[in-house]
């Protein structure tokens, strides 16, 4: 009998780690999108994905707005901090040392998070949403992670097909390629990565939505996720789509299964063991982007 | 059609040009021949302003469009096949032939043109899923050629088509020369390998460090004395 209840636990525990994979697939996502077509790493991409949060807290607690305005609201939100974020933080370094690309977006991230401890104080806040366990036989599966992945994997699929159908998702995989003679083509390139910024933008809020029934709001939240965000990117290689949503489902089995066999926080030391060992053996990416 | 004149352009403190003048007509071909490092290429790059000119304008079918951002220029209907093709290696050849149809007007008329590429190089039907990366050379040259044209040019640029291809691939690349005059385009062609451009165009220039050193019919220059031995080797 024993047996049968762990066995249980474990396939909760494996079922959850797969519904938290289609969460981070979907960070991964925006992140590994900027950084393809851009070539900058967003140290600050899940800080927009918290500022995202307080947009629906303070909507929907605060201003009284119904949850579903509070979300659009908060998606439209975090995708003109993606744009403005392009045009005055990351424009003016386009042709800088990479370090100091980075540098910039990490001074974002300090700043955005103090400026929410200013405005918004550093106490935990929520929604006061509480959604339901959907109980299966034994099993029981928090009904908010079961939203969260069904949308999260929509909105991956969504942009899947944004990219690969229309002119401007093909001009988007095509600037990561050649960059040079996109003007030959009648492209852009500062129009494609400006909107690439918004949508990235649009994916760290649409990401705010989904935490946000999961999660308490704090300044630091960012912090538990960026840097999960990040190993699942370089884990995926870099800028690789594909690569980025298949490591972030391996990762979210080793946070899940390992902190079922020992506790939560081994989970992560777990995973991030793993990115270590990973970058000795596969340091281009688990799934290398072909060159 | 083209007019460009007085143009210099260079890379830094190191000039490349030096107040190239040409011409091209409406429905000419015309090459631009020349050494290696003559700046053939900077001269291609200048008229389709990926290069900002130091000196000179840029003249398309009496419109001045020296300051034009580069997109723009393909709205003038100028279109250009790059030094050593540039396909968009990891898209497949649909995706590369749809890239050159980006813009809004030639979105309008993408299905019509996508026939017409593929009536002209086949082989890019059968291979129209394939990463354009594992094309071989001269295929290569079919799409980088066959993407141009999806905007559907009135000028179209090209800058050594025949580059790095086997002997019988250069063959057919000039061969499609007549084909797209036949088909009305107009043709500025930039080229080293000499004696075969020439006997596909109407009129030449000779580029030699920057400056046009001679210039006119085809056959003239062709049967030149200086330029078959500096050339031709003959």
């Amino acid at each position: 009998m024993e047996t049968s209840i762990f066995d249980i636990f474990l396939l909760e525990a494996v079922l959850n780690g797969l519904l938290l994979g289609g969460l981070l697939a979907l960070l991964a996502l925006g992140l590994n999108l900027i950084f393809g077509v851009i070539d900058v790493v967003w140290i600050c991409y899940a800080e927009l994905v918290m500022i995202g949060m307080y947009a629906i807290w303070w909507l929907h607690v605060q201003q009284g707005l119904p949850l579903a305005m509070g979300f659009g609201f908060g998606i439209v939100v975090v995708a003109v901090l993606g744009a403005v974020m392009h045009q005055f933080i990351i424009r003016p370094v386009l042709g800088a040392e990479p370090i100091n690309q980075l540098l910039v977006t990490g001074g974002v991230l300090f700043f955005l998070q103090a400026a929410a401890t200013v405005v918004f104080g550093v106490e935990f806040r929520n929604l006061g949403v509480r959604m339901p366990s959907v109980v299966i036989g034994e099993l029981s599966l928090s009904s908010a992670r079961m939203v969260a992945f069904v949308v999260a994997i929509a909105a991956i699929g969504g942009t899947w097909l944004f990219l690969s159908r229309t002119y401007l998702g093909t001009a988007i995989r095509a600037i990561s390629q050649d960059r040079g003679i996109m003007p030959l083509m009648g492209v852009n390139p500062g129009r494609i990565y400006l909107l690439t910024s918004a949508l990235g933008g649009g994916l760290a809020g649409l990401a705010a939505c989904l935490l946000v029934l999961q999660y308490d709001i704090h300044p630091a939240i960012g912090l538990s996720l960026g840097p999960i965000t990040f190993l699942i990117c370089v884990l995926g290689g870099l800028g690789n789509l594909i690569g980025g949503f298949l490591a972030a489902f391996v990762f979210a089995q080793f946070i899940s299964v390992g902190g079922f066999f020992f506790q939560l926080e081994w989970g992560y030391v777990i995973a991030f063991v793993f990115f270590i060992a990973m970058m000795f053996w596969k340091p281009e990416g688990l799934f290398a982007k072909r060159r | 059609m083209l007019e460009v004149s007085g143009l210099s352009a260079g890379y830094g403190s190191f000039q490349a040009l030096f107040g190239v003048s040409l011409k091209v007509e409406a429905g000419e071909a015309v090459a631009v021949i020349g050494p290696n490092g003559a700046g053939k290429s900077t001269l291609l790059r200048a008229i389709s302003r990926l290069l900002e000119p130091t000196a000179g304008t840029l003249t398309m079918q009496g419109r001045d469009y020296t300051r034009l951002p580069a997109h723009e220029v393909i709205g003038l209907g100028i279109a250009q096949v790059p030094e050593g093709r540039r396909l968009f290696p990891r898209l497949s050849v649909e995706d590369n032939l749809k890239i050159g149809a980006y813009t809004p007007s030639a979105r309008a008329r993408h299905a019509e043109r996508l026939e017409f590429v593929y009536s002209l190089f086949p082989k890019m039907l059968q291979r129209r899923l394939q990463d354009a990366g594992t094309l071989s050379g001269g295929e290569q040259q079919m799409c980088a050629i066959g993407r141009a044209l999806m905007c559907g040019p009135r000028l179209l640029l090209l800058d050594e088509p025949s580059a790095g291809l086997a002997p019988l691939i250069v063959q057919s690349i000039f061969g499609l020369m007549r084909t797209l005059r036949a088909q009305g385009y107009t043709v500025l062609i930039v080229e080293q390998n000499i004696q075969q451009v020439l006997k596909v165009v109407d009129r030449a220039y000779l580029l030699e460090t920057g400056r046009i050193r001679r210039s006119g019919p085809a056959a003239e220059l062709l049967a030149s004395q200086d330029i078959r031995r500096a050339y031709l080797g003959v």
